[in-house]
């Protein structure tokens, strides 16, 4: 199966033009799509399925940014990637410290239930969190033109597959950590769930 | 390819509709030229009746009566306990399937819903002159596996081959679209008897993608009649005393009002409610601000899914360029206050919110058939699917919003040292426990080969279809041979169980056209003969006693005829008793009005200080 950037007949770069991108998937969507295809014998339209399942995930991954440069790590590590687990992400050693106080506003909230001081206080955390989390984002997208230039100037590309995979850990973890302090706020389960979309 | 219709299977109403050959999307009429059939379908003893004739027995017949059927499709009986209290036909009590019992024979929500296609189906034929066996047929967007997977087999019962299920709001839009009514970044604020949908669309150059949906496929116009009923039973227990909340009937009579009231306060300011009960004529004025009372809290649920659709889209409300909206429920004046409050800007509402989406379902048949080659639509599945993993939490494979056709790819093995089978449990929803989310199905994996734990590495593909709807294919990547998989869904029929049915409806075969139209006479005759009794009774007195014998003449003469066969016979004599009553009926109308504008005369007097 080509991977989602020979899906769009794209070099495997993080900088994309997402004009360029959409005009190439509906290209591809009005070959593949099913609905064209009804009239087919059973294999043709069990291809066409297909096909259009991968143009689908392909653009998925490919518009957005950080799925982008999740995908470009996984395949430089020849794995396969999927959707977010809910299985919990372990921290980062360089977070770790900071979480203490997080870990310590979260525990007592739990035990002494939820004053007006605990959820300011679980609040104040969960904005310095998402600032955190932020950083993380623009410093992975910002390192996709050094990226590139890496791919074009056929360098070796570990070094910054290790930094994108640190940076990604943080953010993930930091992200459920964020969910946590949103649910122990008492805030809507379903704006919690929409949190953890890319 | 042979033709294929649209269909708007509604909690309320159904619709048919085709494209026409100069390519615009028309609704088919029945006989009668009625372009909505009433999604009711009556089980009286002499056959079943289905539309319009059975919605209007059904305040005699509550029992045998089903509506609202589609709240019922694929769900269990433990889901549906809190609806099943609402309705006055008998849910029998089950963990699997709902079954509804109708006199001596258990029926099921696809089983009720084939009957309203079937005679979809006919009026399609009738109207072309030839077999129709394929349709699009259109679900809410928030319609999870199961209810598509219903709506698939009852389409199946029908005769009808579902070409392909679409969700009402984007086959809205693509109705909207094709007459370049909408353009750009498209909300779709669909409320129709049953369910709510809200659907963000980028319409571009004949694309049109669905970016995100949200809903409820229990929120619609029934419940605000349900609100306003529950009020109006407390002001009856008020005014004359009388508890009728146990009495179907008169349930039954008040709901029918209670929605006659509603679609009447959308254009008027205040409304009289009068209905004659066996003791006593109930009257009450109810304005638009009293039905807007009772409604607000159930027009507000409306809005978290809106909101949450465009932050799935990640859109604020000022970046959509256009509202449509859809449903009949949207012609409530508080519901397009709502919206418009929401988005910051006037809704639309060119096409007519009842036959927007079956022309939608049509003008998307024409795309399966060729006939139109430059749309395309894109749609989402609405909710996110996984399985249960240890400590039974959901490991999500699919995320909600994602573009169909899409699939996913999961690995198993066993834990076990020989180990041939693997079992997996498949979820739809947001929530992190499996408990928390609707159950779909689980999957038994067999015929692994028998292996150290740990050996087996089985390939399971899961893939969402255009319908939205789940495939399930798994592979022993060791050896390459495919497992097998047997499905035991949740709350749906078994095949075994669907193909039965199937063949039920050939051996069963449906009393012919001429024995339909018997039953429907029939019924429209004693809902007749019951009311001109009721109206004897109470208002006799009102008319001379040549007038009363000539009414009770006419009532004999249609008696005599009503149990026969001769339907031109049981027709006219329908016809004359109704003219008889004419007179009656005004001058009951007159007095209860006199008597209401009276007591509120005295009202006001009592009021003054």
């Amino acid at each position: 199966m080509p991977n989602y950037f020979e899906v769009f007949g794209l070099p495997r770069k993080l900088s994309l033009e997402l004009q360029e991108l959409q005009r190439r998937f509906y290209d591809l969507s009005r070959r593949h799509h099913p609905d064209f295809h009804q009239t087919a014998d059973a294999l043709a339209q069990a291809a066409s399925l297909e096909a259009s399942a991968l143009v689908n995930r392909a653009y998925r991954t490919l518009r957005d940014p950080l799925a982008r440069v999740e995908y470009v790590v996984a395949l430089e590590e020849g794995r396969e990637v999927r959707e977010e687990t809910s299985a919990k992400p372990k921290p980062p050693v360089d977070l770790l410290a900071e979480m203490l106080e997080v870990q310590e506003a979260l525990q007592e909230a739990k035990s002494e239930g939820l004053t007006a001081e605990a959820a300011e206080r679980l609040r104040t955390e969960r904005d310095r969190l998402e600032a955190r989390r932020r950083a993380e984002e623009t410093a992975v997208t910002e390192a996709a033109a050094e990226w590139d230039s890496a791919v074009d100037r056929g360098a070796d590309r570990q070094p910054l597959v290790d930094r994108f995979k640190q940076r990604l850990a943080a953010r993930a973890y930091l992200r459920t950590v964020i969910d946590d302090l949103s649910q122990a706020l008492g805030e809507d389960a379903e704006t919690h769930v929409a949190h953890r979309r890319h | 390819m042979s033709r294929i219709v649209g269909i708007d299977l509604g909690t309320t109403n159904s619709l048919v509709a085709h494209v026409d050959a100069a390519g615009i999307p028309r609704v088919i009429s029945d006989a009668e030229g009625r372009r909505l059939l009433p999604s009711v379908v009556a089980y009286t003893p002499a056959g079943i009746v289905v539309g319009e004739a059975a919605r209007r027995q059904l305040a005699r017949n509550p029992a045998r009566t089903i509506y609202s059927v589609k709240r019922f499709m694929g769900r269990g009986g433990e889901d549906v306990r809190e609806e099943a209290r609402h309705v006055p036909f008998e849910i029998v009590p089950s963990d699997e399937v709902v079954r509804i019992r109708v006199g001596d024979r258990e029926v099921t929500p696809p089983e009720v819903s084939a009957q309203i296609l079937r005679t979809l189906k006919q009026q399609a034929e009738a109207h072309f002159g030839e077999p129709v066996d394929k349709a699009v047929i259109t679900v809410p967007a928030y319609f999870n596996d199961a209810q598509r997977q219903a709506t698939k087999d009852a389409s199946r019962i029908a005769g009808l081959e579902a070409l392909r299920i679409v969700n009402e709001p984007t086959a809205a839009s693509l109705a909207y679209g094709l007459q370049k009514l909408a353009q750009g970044l498209i909300a779709v604020y669909d409320l129709g008897g049953g369910t709510f949908d809200i659907s963000i669309l980028r319409v571009k150059d004949g694309v049109f993608e669905v970016l995100a949906t949200n809903g409820n496929t229990h929120l619609g116009g029934d419940d605000f009649d349900r609100a306003v009923v529950g009020w109006l039973l407390a002001d009856i227990k008020a005014v004359h005393g009388e508890d009728l909340s146990s009495d179907p009937e008169a349930v039954q009579e008040l709901r029918l009002g209670a929605e006659a009231a509603k679609c009447r306060l959308s254009s008027e300011e205040r409304t009289t409610l009068l209905i004659p009960f066996e003791r006593f004529t109930y009257r009450r004025e109810i304005t638009r601000a009293e039905l807007e009372r009772l409604i607000a809290p159930l027009v507000d649920q409306t809005l978290g899914p809106c909101r949450l659709a465009l932050k799935d889209a990640e859109l604020t409300p000022d970046q959509v360029d256009e509202i449509v909206l859809v449903g009949g429920s949207t012609r409530v004046p508080l519901v397009r206050r709502r919206v418009e409050e929401l988005f910051g800007k006037t809704p639309h509402s060119q096409l007519n919110p009842d036959e927007v989406v079956a022309l939608g379902a049509a003008v998307q048949a024409h795309i399966l058939a060729g006939g139109i080659r430059d749309m395309l639509l894109l749609d989402v599945t609405p909710l996110s699917l996984g399985i249960e993993t240890l400590g039974g939490i959901v490991s999500v494979l699919i995320s909600r919003n994602t573009t169909i056709p899409t699939m996913a790819k999961e690995y198993f093995t066993t834990s076990v040292d020989g180990q041939t089978a693997v079992d997996m449990h498949v979820l739809q929803g947001e929530r992190e426990l499996a408990k928390d989310n609707r159950s779909l199905a689980r999957f038994d994996l067999s015929g692994i080969d028998p292996m150290p734990a740990g050996m087996p590495k089985i390939e399971v593909t899961f893939l969402i279809d255009a319908d939205g709807m789940l495939q399930v294919q798994a592979r022993e990547q060791r050896t390459g041979k495919a497992a097998s998989i047997e499905v035991k869904p949740t709350y749906g029929l078994s095949e075994a169980q669907v193909a039965q049915m199937v063949e039920d409806s050939f051996t069963h075969a449906e009393a012919d056209v001429n024995a339909r139209l018997l039953i429907e006479t029939r019924t429209e005759a004693e809902t007749v003969l019951n009311h001109v009794r009721r109206a004897l009774a109470q208002g006799g007195h009102l008319v001379s006693a040549e007038e009363r014998s000539l009414i009770t003449e006419a009532l004999d003469a249609l008696r005599g005829v009503e149990g026969g066969s001769d339907r031109d016979a049981i027709r006219e004599r329908t016809i004359e008793l109704n003219r008889a009553t004419e007179s009656l009926a005004q001058l009951m109308m007159d007095t209860a009005l006199r008597e209401a504008v009276t007591s509120r005369r005295a009202d006001d007097l009592l009021k003054r200080p």
